[in-house]
């Protein structure tokens, strides 16, 4: 019963202080994962200890990269493909900020293919999230690495003819420290992962499937975006720590989430100030100057 | 003093004037530039990156700066093109950087080992959408030197990339360089916001057109984004914010013309034939120019030391008073319009070009100034006294 | 709540309660908090927002235990819980 003495006050949204409220409510669809995502992702910068003043977004081109638009975070939204350069300059100039990359599966792995593989090669210090809809949503629907076989979208009518990346697998094999897959039903594990992910040392990778309904769902009976969750929900199997070639997202079937690589690296910064202070001798006789793991710290 | 080629020299002009990043891409003429820079850089605590291409270049240049370090890369024709949708970001979220282009003989692969000026109005107009841009052309070792640090000063200055049009033989050459004491070299450093974090509009532009920059980590919460934008730095979909974003990037540059324009001019006061020139066919220009003064022509030169802004009040008086202008260029001409265009009719103006490959011979732009000399055409309009052309006051785009 | 046998610390330990604040005009419709609440405090309301989505109404209040997973998996920031001492 309200008390009508004292004044209510209604607090405000837990995550209000991350927001840039004045530009809500955001150009996302009805149901479109990317909102569970970003709720996400400013529960785990919460969660992660970081100074959010030294916290950076880097986005590029697409539905998930206007993210960086209504986080108050330092943000960029920069161009189609080149989120993963751009990160990779600001977090060199500026080691001591985190920087998250957030972006598409299109912008991050077809365009930005090429950067997404040195960088995770590099083992850049930095942590990329992959929401993946299986399409180019911004543009209205067209396939993408990640279409599955057979899957109708606007540039193919009849039919993907091509068969998708296994996101985490790539990552993995170019050399990532953290790999995991999640949905976006699984919003408090994609947080833990994010959490962890910001703070391990070296290029950590997420990979979160989204439901697009107006894109992709409507043109493959997927039904609304709670339909999709439903359908996540029942083919999601969770199986943290297999190989990623183990695990595919595969419709007929199970689409395999979890964590699924967890390991340390030297990161480039480690690499390059070795390499730059200390004479490490004739390629490839290294003996014992090769840098040991305890030589990496924060 | 040292001897050093043009190369080494930008990239000893970039360390002098405070950059202490490099993300680039070998390519044939600018390798050396990169090569230096990853010796170099670490000595002085900076940070050399090989990126897997340019467009990743440009991209992690960019993203640097942001990060508040001044930054640079170097290409030559292929790579610039392929750096043009980065520089065009570049430009509209106002980030300063500089792009060293040292040119080859193109289009496509082209010579890759020979000179070629044939990237100019590119690097006006080669990123989509309309803006403006800063571009020097040094024509030796020590304007290589000298120009690397001026195009960190007007980049910072300005908030915008300025691009080093430099090209194959100018950075392959070896001369002298001098290289002066550290507190000789003055330098500028972008405007820091005077407001705290609460009041700061990214893109709210003081009277000169040009905004203070916050940097990613200061604590000021930024947003940038390459999509048209309002002072806050949110996407605005409507003409307005279009109007009023572009015209902000295209007066920034237009209205402080007189503080980025330089040029070097030689002989200019009573000359009748005038060679306008830049980058090394402004070597072979001013040699052709000596000679013909003793020759006892009253030829002139101006050595175009920013070719973007285009000088364009200077030619304008120039071409009311003089007989004839000549430029050459290693292309089939480019400036030349410009030229054409500023002097309006006033006076003829004359190419010396060839297509690539090799320096213009001093001997072909001397016979070009003596038929121009001694041409007996006259245009209709052409008034026989000199007359002072009124400088204009708007500028016209 | 039943209890088969009353525990002996029910004095000291006290279910959390949540209340429900819904942001109406930031919704949109799209039913995953009704749907994945797992007390099934929420559902569909005939009632409609400016925008003209079917914004969720709390049905049963007492319910909720305040574990905030509506204010997790809601994307439009629309949906929270706070915590409450109000008892049945």
């Amino acid at each position: 019963m309200k008390n009508n003495k004292a004044k209510k006050i209604i607090p405000p949204h837990p995550m209000e202080a991350l927001l840039r409220s004045e530009r809500l409510p955001h150009i996302w669809c009805a149901g479109c994962g990317i909102g569970t995502v970003f709720s996400s992702v400013i529960a785990a910068v919460q969660k992660s200890g970081f100074d959010p003043d030294k916290t950076a977004v880097v986005s590029g081109i697409g539905c998930t990269a206007r993210m960086a638009g209504y986080i108050r975070l330092d943000s960029f939204h920069t161009t189609h493909g080149r989120a993963i350069a751009f990160a990779t300059g600001l977090k060199l100039a500026r080691p001591e900020i985190k920087v998250l990359v957030i972006s598409g599966d299109g912008d991050l792995l077809a365009i930005g293919g090429n950067h997404f593989i040195h960088a995770a090669r590099r083992n850049i210090d930095i942590t990329v999230i992959c929401v993946n809809n299986l399409n180019y949503g911004m543009t209205g629907g067209q396939m993408a690495p990640s279409t599955p076989f057979g899957a109708k979208t606007t540039s193919s009518v009849s039919g993907c003819p091509e068969e998708p990346f296994n996101f985490c697998y790539l990552a993995s094999a170019c050399g990532s420290v953290y790999v995991a897959r999640w949905t976006t039903l699984h919003t408090r594990r994609i947080t833990n992962s994010i959490t962890e992910a910001m703070q391990k040392r070296g290029f950590t990778f997420v990979e979160i499937l989204t439901p697009c309904p107006t894109s992709f769902g409507r043109r493959n009976r997927m039904g609304t975006a709670l339909e999709t969750l439903k359908f996540y929900h029942e083919r999601s199997v969770i199986r943290n720590d297999i190989d990623p070639k183990d695990a595919p997202v595969d419709f007929s079937s199970n689409i395999v989430v979890g964590k699924f690589v967890d390991t340390e690296r030297p990161t480039f910064m480690d690499n390059y100030q070795f390499v730059c202070k200390n004479d490490i001798g004739v390629w490839p006789d290294f003996n014992g100057t090769a840098m040991p793991e305890s030589q990496t710290t924060r | 003093m040292h001897f050093m080629n043009g190369d080494y020299a930008c990239c000893e002009g970039a360390l002098a004037a405070g950059c202490r990043f490099f993300a680039g891409y070998p390519i044939t003429p600018a390798t050396e530039v990169a090569e230096r820079m990853s010796r170099r850089l670490p000595e002085l605590g900076g940070i050399y990156i090989q990126m897997e291409d340019e467009l990743g270049s440009m991209a992690a240049v960019l993203g640097a700066s942001w990060g508040g370090v001044k930054s640079m890369t170097s290409t030559s024709g292929p790579g610039f093109s392929l750096m043009m949708e980065n520089i065009g970001l570049g430009i509209c979220t106002e980030t300063p950087c500089v792009v060293c282009n040292v040119q080859r003989a193109g289009p496509s692969t082209g010579l890759p080992t020979l000179v070629g000026q044939g990237d100019m109005m590119q690097a006006r107009w080669g990123s989509h959408g309309h803006y403006e841009i800063i571009a020097l052309a040094p024509s030796s070792p020590q304007e290589m030197f000298d120009f690397t640090i001026r195009a960190f000063n007007l980049s910072e200055k300005y908030r915008i990339p300025v691009i080093i049009m430099a090209d194959e033989v100018v950075g392959h050459m070896t001369e002298r360089v001098m290289i002066p004491p550290e507190k000789e070299i003055k330098l500028i450093e972008r405007r820091k916001p005077k407001v705290p974090p609460g009041n700061y509009l990214p893109y709210h532009p003081d009277r000169d057109w040009v905004t203070p920059m916050a940097n990613c980590g200061d604590g000021y919460r930024i947003h940038i984004t390459g999509l048209t934008h309002d002072e806050r730095g949110y996407p605005g979909m409507d003409e307005e914010t279009q109007a009023q974003m572009v015209n902000r990037l295209i007066q920034k540059i237009v209205s402080n013309a007189d503080d980025i324009i330089r040029t070097e001019n030689i002989y200019l006061d009573d000359a009748e034939v005038v060679v306008v020139a830049y980058g090394i066919s402004a070597r072979s220009a001013k040699q052709a120019v000596r000679e013909a003064r003793a020759n006892g022509l009253r030829a002139g030169l101006i050595k175009l030391e920013t070719v973007w802004p285009f000088p364009e009040d200077m030619i304008r008086d120039v071409a009311a008073r003089v007989r004839a202008l000549i430029m050459p260029e290693i292309n089939a001409g480019q400036m030349v319009l410009e030229l054409q265009r500023c002097a309006g009719g006033a006076c003829p103006v004359h190419l010396v070009s060839h297509l690539g490959g090799s320096i213009i011979h001093p001997r072909t732009i001397l016979d070009a100034i003596e038929n121009a000399a001694t041409s007996k055409v006259r245009l209709k309009n052409k008034k026989t006294h000199v007359k002072r052309v009124s400088r204009q006051s708007a500028r016209r785009r | 709540m039943k209890y088969w046998r009353k525990p002996l610390d029910l004095e000291n330990i006290k279910a959390s309660r949540g209340k429900v604040i819904i942001i109406e005009d930031r919704c949109k419709g799209c039913g995953f908090c009704v749907e994945y609440c797992p007390r099934n405090v929420l559902c569909m309301s005939p009632a409609f927002n400016l925008k003209g989505y079917h914004t969720p109404a709390v049905t049963d209040e007492s319910k909720c235990v305040n574990c905030h997973f509506c204010e997790a998996l809601c994307p439009e920031f629309a949906i929270y819980s706070i915590e409450t001492t109000e008892t049945t």
